[in-house]
């Protein structure tokens, strides 16, 4: 019974509270206007054409409407190259880093390094290693040690086969693979 | 009537500044018509082609300020193309052949030139005051003109214009002699500024009230000002672009201590928040504060910024505030009269910064609140109901949920209820913007209730004719009426054109409205200058064949005693 007896108060009525047949009273009343005769009348068919047009109008989620929203093109501008500028030096991207064999993980900021370059450089000096010259076909060549990562379908994957953006947005953590588990990912057999 | 002679009742008019009760004064007989036309100092036009600036130099002689606005308010947005008109320079040119003593020129939405500019500061002896609000089609160089030839001017007052910057020495044009400077607001300039003449003029200017900064003017150098200037009462600050320069922050802070009558602060367009700090001696007193350009002042920052600005009557903030943000606001700022919340994000998929519950707040625990301007993603019908309790004092009231045709985000309803409530409540409302998905109902509660409302912007709303026609016949004092995108056709627009008289303008884009009906329109009332705006047909449509079944893109209408314009370009036809 609950559910019921709060319904008056959760009710969306025009009048204040406490003027309980406010709304009736009024749409009685205004049932004798014309307008609203006609309204009454001609609901039916607005219904469908009403519901026709939103969905006709309803436009996707990010289309982009002329002059909406309604802001000036001053603020706009601002607001833009503001976006832009933010995004590119933004809070930066930081993924665990995990080795093989070290007591702790640490964390790297991928969008400060411009490549795989600057990566392997700031992995090579975070944890004091060498990975080795990286080719297409070989793999990580000359060390034991193998960057890779979690993509965001949960596999391993070696670090440096696509390009660094795409890499970048589905790189969910990095590994630094050790001896022989690296080799059968990493190097030539 | 006339116990008194002319002067005394001159006198006694003087007292009279609104302009409609001029206007009412005007009318009461012909010897106050004539002694209010001779003593009218203020000129308000707000649509410069609803009048011609000869007929207004025949009936007002002897005028000191003239204010104009051009476009209709929909070229905010860009729905008006460029070139539609608003040219300034016909007035300037007439009322340089005049011998009308200008001394302020206030332009809204207008074109202007270099060319006016340079006549402007050359043909009026005593001009002290120019304010441009989103203006184009000018340069530093005419600003060059105003610098080098007004001798007297006390204010230069450029918000929001798109203004050609040529990085010349239009502040050096200030003669060494300028000492009577009031306001500077030079925000809206993104180019170089010419630091050492800012400050070398600042120096000088003993009067100086406002001074708006632009982005080029960096820490160490408003500091520098603030000790030439600590009279300063409106502050626009540039951009504090050297984060480490932690002595420029010291060296500001102490400046700004001095700043005892510094009630309004605004910029911020590049601003790291620590430097914020800065302001703290100044916080208690402030009354305005705009930092609505300011992305990187946001989080904690804010807060603690707001929390110390006890005395705010007006915040212009953008919506990263987020809702918490506006409970501090709505528990700290109880002398709150104005707030503004724009959107951080434009095209509405990022996260919710603001909902209901931020309004709601605010309509609770700010009781002086009268104007409001609020984007955001989602809406509840029972949340504008409570505002409307908590707030029925609002003259202005407008509401933009970021996306169109947006229902009650919990009881998928129109929010036709909750605006009806806003109406019903607020009966001093004059203003009002509503958005989201609303039914012809929410029109018949306008029509019922706002029998105060003279501005009424409506976009992607209503089902019928039924609704614009409720509008029309119950809001008696509407002036401006703006709709985009909205099923209104011909019955609502053809129902009665005595209404537009009353009126100021009407905008329609987007909506039902065909040729054939604004062509019976324009017959019916030949006093109205009926413009179809086709941007995509450089010829005029005549020529191309247009039937009358052929909707209008966009349409706008206003009375006017002149007649036709003709400064129209092609891509403007008027029936």
């Amino acid at each position: 019974m609950d559910e019921f007896v709060n319904l008056k108060a959760t009710e969306l009525r025009l009048g204040l509270p406490g003027t309980d047949n406010v709304c009736e009273q009024r749409e009685r009343a205004s049932c004798n206007t014309n307008i609203n005769k006609r309204a009454l009348e001609a609901d039916a068919e607005n219904e469908s054409e009403s519901s026709r047009m939103k969905t006709e109008t309803s436009q996707p989620r990010k289309a982009q409407i002329v002059g909406w929203p309604p802001v000036r093109s001053y603020r706009k501008n601002i607001i833009q190259t503001k976006k832009n500028e933010s995004e590119r030096e933004s809070q930066g991207i930081y993924v665990k880093v995990s080795m093989d064999g070290a007591p702790y993980l640490r964390k790297i900021d991928l969008s400060c390094c411009k490549g795989y370059s600057d990566l392997v450089k700031a992995l090579e000096t975070m944890f004091k290693i060498s990975v080795g010259e990286y080719s297409e076909r070989d793999g990580y060549k000359g060390s034991e040690f193998v960057p890779t990562y979690e993509d965001k379908d949960g596999d391993w994957m070696l670090i440096g086969d696509v390009p660094w953006e795409m890499f970048v947005c589905s790189c969910k953590r990095l590994r630094i693979m050790k001896g022989s588990e690296a080799k059968g990912l990493g190097s030539v057999v | 009537m006339n116990y008194f002679p002319d002067e005394v009742i001159e006198h006694v008019f003087n007292f009279v500044t609104s302009h409609k009760d001029r206007n009412s004064i005007s009318l009461v007989c012909k010897s106050w018509f004539k002694i209010e036309r001779y003593s009218r100092q203020n000129v308000f036009i707000g649509n410069c082609y609803s009048i011609s600036p000869e007929r207004l130099l025949g009936r007002f002689p002897c005028f000191k300020s003239l204010t104009l606005k051009g476009k209709p308010h929909f070229a905010d947005f860009n729905l008006v193309p460029h070139g539609w008109g608003g040219f300034v320079q016909p007035w300037i040119e007439a009322l340089a052949r005049s011998r009308v003593g200008l001394e302020e020129l206030r332009l809204k939405r207008m074109v202007v030139t270099d060319e006016s500019l340079e006549l402007l500061s050359r043909s009026f002896v005593n001009f002290k005051s120019l304010v441009l609000v989103s203006c184009e089609g000018f340069s530093t160089d005419g600003l060059a003109s105003i610098a080098s030839n007004c001798r007297y001017l006390q204010d230069l007052d450029l918000q929001e214009n798109e203004i050609d910057d040529h990085r010349g020495q239009w502040l050096s044009c200030f003669p060494e002699t300028s000492t009577t400077l009031v306001t500077l607001n030079f925000a809206c300039l993104e180019g170089e500024t010419n630091l050492v003449a800012l400050e070398r003029l600042v120096a000088r200017s003993p009067n100086l009230r406002s001074l708006k900064l632009n982005r080029a003017v960096p820490l160490d150098a408003l500091a520098r000002l603030m000790v030439c200037a600590p009279q300063i009462v409106e502050l626009g600050v540039g951009s504090y672009e050297d984060e480490q320069d932690s002595e420029s922050c010291l060296k500001l802070q102490a400046a700004i201590k001095k700043c005892t009558s510094l009630r309004s602060l605004s910029g911020f367009l590049e601003a790291a928040p620590h430097c914020l700090s800065a302001f703290n001696p100044v916080c208690h007193n402030l009354t305005s504060l705009n930092l609505s350009y300011a992305a990187e002042i946001h989080g904690s920052h804010l807060i603690w910024l707001i929390e110390h600005c006890k005395k705010l009557q007006r915040l212009w903030i953008l919506d990263s505030i987020g809702d918490k943000g506006l409970e501090v606001v709505a528990s700290t700022c109880k002398e709150l009269q104005e707030l503004r919340v724009f959107p951080t994000d434009l095209h509405g998929g990022g996260n919710t910064a603001v909902t209901e519950d931020g309004l709601v707040a605010i309509s609770a625990g700010c009781p002086k609140l009268h104007s409001i301007l609020y984007f955001c993603q989602q809406m509840t019908n029972a949340a504008l109901i409570t505002v409307a309790k908590n707030c029925p004092n609002f003259i202005r009231f407008r509401l933009c949920i970021l996306e169109p045709h947006k229902p009650d985000h919990v009881t998928s309803q129109p929010l036709d209820e909750g605006f009806g409530a806003i109406v019903q409540a607020c009966k001093n409302l004059k203003r009002l913007s509503v958005s989201g998905l609303l039914t012809d109902q929410v029109f018949l509660y306008i029509g019922m209730f706002a029998t105060r409302l003279e501005m009424l912007s409506i976009a992607f709303a209503g089902d019928t004719d039924k609704g614009m026609l409720y509008v029309l016949n119950g809001c008696k004092k509407m002036r401006k009426l703006e709709i985009r995108d909205s099923p209104f056709g011909d019955t609502a627009l053809l129902a009665d054109v005595n209404k537009y008289g009353a009126m100021r303008s009407l905008w329609m884009s987007s909506c039902e409205v065909t040729l054939g009906g604004c062509k019976r329109l324009a017959q019916k009332a030949p006093w109205l200058n009926v413009e179809i705006i086709n941007e995509n047909d450089n010829n005029r449509m005549e020529e191309n064949g247009y039937e009358g079944r052929q909707k209008v893109d966009k349409l706008y209408l206003y009375r006017t005693v002149v007649g036709t314009r003709v400064d129209a370009p092609p891509f403007v036809w008027i029936l």
